[in-house]
């Protein structure tokens, strides 16, 4: 089965990588990842305003657009993910708004996609047991921190992928590649988001803070589904190197690269160049390449 | 015929502005049996009473129409002067010309004009066919059933007791003092709660007007006010209260300890226990879920030691039946159910307690005997963090609504920390402080001064175990900084909410629970220990959450208020009600089946069926029900109905 696919600018940009891993492992898993035809930016913020109909028109368009194309629609970045199934959601709930949304964008559009997250469609559609069979070199020994970030969870309500509390969805994910989950309290925190633009300290604060969480409950390396979370937790790991003398540099992956990896890719595909801190030692040590 | 009269009130400009009074009295005295009719500018007042008075007496009437505002305002006003001139109350009526047509037709003063003269012609329709009723007279018993034996109930009926009437207390725990068994010292004088508690729960046991049964709950209810018959079931205790002398041998030698709810999960108990030490009354019970004689019978120690032979293994769950006149709902509270609150992590971390299992800590008879310890290893927390308004003041996840104790209880358990731990550090997070009592808001700001209790007014988003700390993350609104605080212990001040099972009491008691299950009361500020049924009154927090005060002064009102009610010994109740036409009836049940009042019984000698005249509160639902039209209200029927509709139609 095919299911539709919004990549969203980043996974064409900064996080190729996790753009070509998600499409090489549905290809092993047995599904492709169709991606829209003609989409846009989806707007990166879910408007606080409830009168902010502007900000709902990205993203409505480009689910109207999907639901000509299928019934399925996924996304890989958590941020994207938010903002569209939270608008779905309204669309969906909300008939004055969504007269007025589709007067705006002049389609019509009811709410009828159903908007799944990656790690979703591994869970719900394809099953973590056969990802189980699929696994040619399990990550025996990986003590990996699922970071889950907050954009994957919250609202609840509006969200439902897993108790926003004690999320488990992605350790489960992990274990079934036969990986160590790490379970630390930080994993989910605000990385601060769009902070590293405009108060570049509140994004490295927030960062060591997760990093260390997991550090100290033991994490090898930090797995992550968000290219906004990654480059925060990653790409940071220099200013907080220079601001907090000691710390020892983690790699942050994302979940794809790890299940390319456990499902026998050539790790040379896996896009480990554009991690900032390389993974290639730890993974070398821990002989899976 | 009937000589009538109509009476038009002007309600100052409230009906006069709007609809053409002077033209409507002119028209109704045209009607042929209207013998009187008058206009005035206030006709609920002395000389306007005095005018329908005058008519009655001079031109004979034999029923009055008042056309003026609602019937809830004043139809007593007006039945009361009718009957003071002999006339029969019931033949006179109220047409509502101003709720429901000045009010509402203030741009079309002709057409309300109309309205109103269509609405007195169908209101004079129904007179002429009124009966003259006598209220229904109904003898009531004089005693009184108190559903809860906390302060709430115990206060109350202590109160009746003392009044004289004879009080039934039942108390679903085995023993007397509810939640307030649990707590240290109150606010704000810091007395011990647990002396002055046993005191009364004392005088109750030995009081000869109080038939007492703890371990005790409603099983069933009938009946109206002046008229409740009760089955009480008596749950077995497996031990002969007359004969145990509470020497508690058995306790001693009980080999199984299990988690305490009483204390909140701090302590264990036996499986045969007292509630609390030196409880009111003494005596101990069988737990049959934890007690190994009933999980594979291995165990009889308690039977072998008891000196006195009051272990009974056979014993069964006993059913009593009572009569009452009123009855006291007084069912209390229970926290909030803190394993819902995820991000508080309360469940999961062990050093992360309620405000009850403070309280508990604090207790002299408490687990630790007055210690202030970490549940997870013992040590004397340095860090401590109290949140308030966990689950209370958050419409949009838990209880919208304020749980009023919390601030007070805060500040009284920060201080107790202080005293006891000197170099300790209390955190408060707030989010405004409530201190309405006598005296709570001095005492408040004595303890933050004297004590150096740290004030946070901020929310708290995440609470977890990190370091073998209680990590807790908040803000400071105040200063607009997020807060981190590395704590050894962390205090849910969590939100109080209905005790279980009160939405079935409720429901045998055909009281009214409102969207928390609190009980609601007939008006909150008129009749606030009334319940929305005739006979059944409320106290203590199964109303609303309040503090000991509060629960006292309200007690005390419930048990005057029924004092009241019960001074006589016959109920004037209003005639207003079904009657069945015996030789259309043709027993079909239909009407028993929907009488939400169960005012309607078959009677099988007869074949027909009934109208408990006491219980019957005229709804109407049968006479709708009714395939045959054998039903009718009083002063309602079908014919005056119609008559009325036709005047609209027409």
């Amino acid at each position: 089965m095919d299911y539709l696919y919004f990549p969203g600018c980043t996974l064409y940009t900064k996080a190729k990588n996790l753009d070509q891993t998600a499409r090489d492992c549905s290809h092993l898993l047995g599904f492709e990842l169709k991606e829209i035809s003609n989409w846009t930016c989806c707007g990166a913020t879910f408007p606080l305003a409830t009168d902010n109909i502007m900000a709902l028109l990205p993203p409505s368009r480009i689910l109207a657009r999907a639901r000509q194309e299928g019934a399925i629609l996924t996304t890989l970045c958590a941020i994207c993910f938010n903002v569209i199934k939270r608008t779905n959601r309204l669309i969906q709930n909300d008939g004055e708004k969504r007269e007025k949304i589709n007067n705006f964008i002049e389609m019509n559009y009811q709410g009828d996609l159903r908007v799944l997250h990656y790690l979703e469609i591994l869970k719900q559609e394809i099953g973590f047991s056969k990802i189980k069979e699929r696994v040619k070199k399990p990550l025996a020994g990986l003590k990996a921190g699922a970071y889950y970030g907050c954009m994957l969870l919250r609202p609840f309500d509006e969200m439902g992928f897993d108790d926003k509390e004690r999320p488990t969805l992605f350790e489960e994910f992990l274990e079934a590649m036969g990986a160590e989950p790490v379970d630390f309290p930080y994993k989910i925190e605000c990385c601060g988001s769009f902070q590293s633009v405009g108060s570049p300290e509140v994004a490295t604060e927030c960062s060591y803070k997760i990093l260390g969480s997991a550090i100290k409950n033991g994490a090898e390396v930090v797995v992550s589904t968000c290219p906004m979370c990654t480059f925060n937790i990653d790409h940071k790991q220099s200013d907080i190197k220079e601001k907090y003398l000691g710390f020892k540099p983690i790699p942050v992956l994302y979940f794809t690269q790890l299940l390319g990896m456990a499902m026998g890719l050539d790790y040379q595909t896996l896009g480990f160049g554009q991690n900032f801190v390389d993974p290639l030692p730890l993974l070398k040590e821990k002989g899976f390449i | 015929m009937k000589k009538l009269g109509v009476f038009i009130c002007h309600c100052g400009v409230n009906i006069a502005g709007t609809v053409d009074v002077k033209s409507a009295a002119g028209k109704m005295g045209e009607v042929e049996d209207v013998a009187h009719s008058a206009d005035y500018i206030y006709m609920c007042s002395e000389p306007g009473q005095q005018i329908i008075r005058e008519a009655i007496r001079e031109k004979e009437l034999e029923g009055v129409v008042v056309a003026c505002c609602s019937p809830s305002m004043h139809e007593n006003t007006f039945r009361k002067a009718v009957k003071s001139e002999g006339m029969n109350p019931y033949l006179c009526e109220i047409a509502n010309i101003r709720e429901q047509c000045s009010w509402v037709h203030q741009k079309e003063k002709e057409k309300a004009t109309e309205k109103a003269e269509e609405i007195i012609l169908a209101t004079l329709e129904k007179v002429r066919e009124n009966e003259k009723l006598e209220a229904i007279s109904v003898s009531i018993n004089r005693s009184v059933l108190v559903i809860g034996g906390g302060i709430a109930g115990m206060t109350a009926a202590l109160d009746l007791a003392v009044g004289g009437y004879e009080v039934t207390l039942i108390e679903r725990e085995q023993a007397l003092g509810g939640h307030m068994t649990q707590l240290s010292k109150t606010f704000p004088d810091l007395h011990p709660a647990l002396p002055d508690l046993l005191a009364k729960a004392r005088e109750i046991e030995g009081h000869p007007g109080i038939d007492l049964h703890c371990y005790s709950e409603m099983e069933d209810v009938k009946g109206y006010v002046g008229n409740f018959e009760l089955t009480i079931r008596k749950k077995a205790t497996h031990v002969d209260w007359e004969k145990c002398n509470g020497c508690g041998l058995c306790i001693r030698d009980c080999p199984v300890d299990y988690v305490s709810q009483f204390e909140r999960g701090l302590g264990v108990r036996k499986a045969i226990d007292l509630l609390y030490s030196h409880s009111v009354p003494n005596k101990p019970v069988i737990h049959r879920s934890h007690c190994r004689y009933f999980i594979d019978g291995s165990c009889r120690k308690c039977e072998e030691v008891c000196p006195e032979k009051a272990i009974r293994f056979k014993q069964k769950d006993e059913r009593i039946g009572k009569k009452v006149g009123a009855i006291v709902v007084a069912t209390g509270f229970d926290l909030y159910p803190g394993e819902r609150l995820g991000e508080y992590g309360y469940g999961e971390i062990p050093d992360v307690i309620d405000g009850l299992a403070l309280e508990r800590m604090l207790s002299v008879d408490g687990p630790t005997k007055g210690k202030i310890i970490r549940p997870s290893d013992g040590k004397v927390p340095k860090e401590m963090v109290f949140i308030q308004c966990v689950a209370s003041r958050d419409p949009d996840r838990y209880m919208p609504y304020c749980s009023r104790i919390c601030c007070m209880y805060t500040a009284k358990q920060a201080k107790i920390y202080k005293e006891q731990v000197p170099d300790g550090q209390p955190y408060i997070f707030y989010m405004d402080i409530r201190s309405d009592g006598k005296g709570y808001e001095e005492f408040l700001q004595k303890t933050i001064e004297e004590k150096g209790l740290l004030y946070l007014r901020g929310r708290v988003s995440r609470v977890f175990q990190d370091d073998g700390k209680v990590r807790v993350l908040g803000v400071d609104t105040l200063t607009g900084k997020m807060v981190e605080v590395a704590a050894d212990m962390v205090v849910l001040a969590t939100a109080v909410v209905p005790s279980d099972g009160v939405k079935d009491l409720a429901a045998k008691l055909r009281a009214t629970v409102d969207r928390h299950g609190f009980l609601t009361e007939a008006h909150i500020k008129l009749y606030p220990v009334e319940s929305s049924t005739k006979g059944i009154y409320l106290a203590g927090c199964g109303q609303s959450p309040k503090d000991i005060s509060d629960t006292v002064s309200q007690a005390s009102a419930t048990a005057s208020k029924i004092q009241a009610l019960l001074s006589t010994d016959k109920l004037l109740q209003d005639p207003l009600i079904a009657f069945v036409d015996e030789n259309i009836c043709s027993g079909c049940g239909i009407c028993v089946e929907i009488c939400p009042y169960e005012a309607r019984e078959m009677d099988s000698r007869r074949g027909i069926s009934v109208v408990h005249s006491a219980l019957c509160q005229g709804c109407g639902a049968c006479i709708a029900a009714c395939p045959n039209f054998a039903c009718e209200l009083r002063n309602s029927s079908s014919i005056q109905t119609l008559r009325m509709m036709d005047t609209f139609m027409t």
